[in-house]
């Protein structure tokens, strides 16, 4: 650079740079695919080594747990623990076996309700590189028929949905993520409002009325109505209330782990999940529609129309999910043919 | 690397290190890797910046300012895409091109070998990174967020203490 003194370059060269990522910052605000070749190439560069990591430590546990673990106990130890890991061992898998028995009696129940519905087992592979987002990685991508807004449970419940797809991964937003929202109704009262996220390890539940009756400890599952989730899936349980102006202020404890995922199931479709009205046994829980009181008597009130400008207002970055489920429970809905605490991911394992 | 020189002449009791060959873009790629990868299987580990504690610590060796800014923004930019679509690129980017300067420029004023000064300076470079990444979410992004947290002030001190080991080791690096 002619004319400028060498001392001042670099202020001149720290300008020029941060103003060029600031102008690549406005473009992707204008436009929503800006910069993606970058993030392709990126991405495709770093999975590799990531699938390899994850197989290598995957090896490095089991040896580890099978031989390193044991190498230093002295024999008589040994044979002591190993007899008494025996028994353990037993009890576990009985209670295990005891276990899945129960989640694939759900699971089964779940799948005879949404038999047209494919899913797919994932693997996380990575997680978001900062702390400005809450996503993983899957080691499934669009060759596996994954697709954007596709979404992604665990046996324990809702963790978020698909958002960017590569060609052999692709990256979930969880429902932790102050971007991410899924539409959810109180377990008990059936009372209806989206949960998002808020960055943090707990969920937001914004819209709920103070009049309406809501304890801690009730639990909070999907209501279907954003067309992503079928109804009945645990969200979580609700942690913490306080009254606000114009609505309560609920928060609520993920029941899936979405700080320790390993594994987890795509939902393979984008079209909205039918409900099954002929599940044997399933009781008829209310539905908002037909629930008698505000919510039923006032579809057209305030509250959901407050929830809907609110959901507008990011709607590009956020999932159709906060759409849809931000609107007055209008079609009447079946009564929910998945028990509340259905383990639908594990009918089917990850390979 | 004129500018290397000069600033040997300027301040002639401070050294300037170079490193072997691939060991910055080794680090570079390791500490994205690492980010993107343990939290999977320890949560706890996303409290730690690695890729911010390269910045630094290439940053106030190398004490060159437009070296430690480039170097900031590929860090940041790698970083943001690594960070799914919620992080436009150049969020990292813009506040570890400043970072990157900014050791840099103290590197070439202050001897920064002490581990306590290393400690120091990370928990203050650490402070204005999350603040740098605030005000762009605040001005840029029109996204709100919180100035303070305890848990901002825990990943402080947690990446200090790593910073310390971690750049003790990356001396190792160094040419002779």
């Amino acid at each position: 650079m002619p004319g400028i003194p060498s001392r001042h370059k670099s202020i001149f060269l720290l300008a020029g740079v941060v103003l060029l990522q600031v102008l690549l910052l406005a473009l992707q605000i204008k436009r929503d695919s800006e910069g993606r070749l970058i993030r392709v190439w990126t991405v495709g560069a770093f999975s590799p080594f990531e699938r390899a990591g994850n197989h290598g430590i995957g090896h490095l546990r089991e040896t580890w747990r099978h031989y390193f673990a044991l190498q230093n106990t002295s024999r008589e130890n040994e044979q002591l623990r190993r007899e008494n890991d025996e028994l353990k061992m037993q009890v576990n898998q009985l209670q295990s076996k005891a276990n899945e028995a129960d989640r694939l009696a759900l699971l089964l129940n779940f799948h005879k309700s949404h038999e047209n519905v494919p899913m797919l087992g994932a693997r996380v592979i990575a997680t978001s590189a900062g702390t400005a987002s809450a996503t993983i990685m899957l080691d499934r991508g669009s060759k596996d028929h994954i697709k954007k807004n596709m979404g992604v449970i665990t046996p324990e419940g809702v963790v978020g949905k698909i958002v960017e797809v590569y060609d052999n991964t692709s990256e979930v937003l969880l429902l932790t993520d102050k971007d991410s929202g899924v539409g959810a109704m109180l377990g008990n009262s059936r009372v209806q409002s989206p949960v998002g996220g808020a960055g943090e390890p707990l969920l937001v539940m914004k819209y709920v009325a103070n009049d309406d009756v809501v304890n801690v400890g009730e639990r909070v599952v999907t209501s279907g109505m954003d067309k992503i989730f079928p109804r009945d899936l645990p969200i979580g349980t609700i942690t913490d209330i306080k009254p606000g102006n114009p609505f309560k202020s609920i928060r609520i404890r993920p029941s899936a782990n979405l700080e320790r995922l390993e594994e987890v199931i795509v939902l393979l479709t984008l079209t909205p999940l039918q409900m099954n009205q002929e599940t044997e046994g399933a009781k008829p829980s209310a539905s908002v529609a037909t629930k008698p009181g505000p919510e039923a008597a006032k579809p057209e009130t305030a509250k959901p129309q407050t929830v809907k400008s609110e959901t507008a207002k990011s709607e590009t970055a956020k999932s159709p999910a906060s759409g849809p489920a931000a609107k007055p429970a209008s079609a009447p809905l079946a009564p929910a043919p998945v028990p509340a605490s259905s383990n639908a991911a594990s009918a089917v394992k990850p390979e | 690397m004129n500018d290397t020189f000069d600033i040997r002449n300027m301040e002639s009791h401070i050294e300037v290190h170079k490193f072997r060959g691939g060991a910055i873009v080794g680090a570079t790629l390791l500490a994205l890797m690492f980010q993107a990868f343990v939290p999977v299987y320890f949560a706890k580990a996303a409290m730690i910046d690695l890729p911010l504690l390269i910045t630094i610590y290439f940053g106030l060796s190398r004490r060159n300012p437009s070296t430690g800014l480039l170097l900031g923004m590929i860090i940041g930019l790698l970083q943001d895409s690594l960070s799914g679509p919620t992080v436009p690129l150049g969020l990292y980017g813009i506040a570890k091109t400043v970072i990157g300067y900014l050791a840099s420029s103290i590197g070439a004023r202050l001897d920064t070998e002490h581990p306590a000064a290393r400690f120091a300076l990370t928990i203050i470079f650490f402070g204005l990174h999350q603040g740098i990444v605030l005000l762009t979410r605040r001005i840029l992004l029109a996204q709100s967020s919180v100035w303070f947290t305890m848990h901002l002030a825990a990943a402080a001190v947690v990446n200090a203490i790593v910073a310390v080991f971690l750049f003790a080791l990356l001396d190792h690096f160094r040419k002779s």
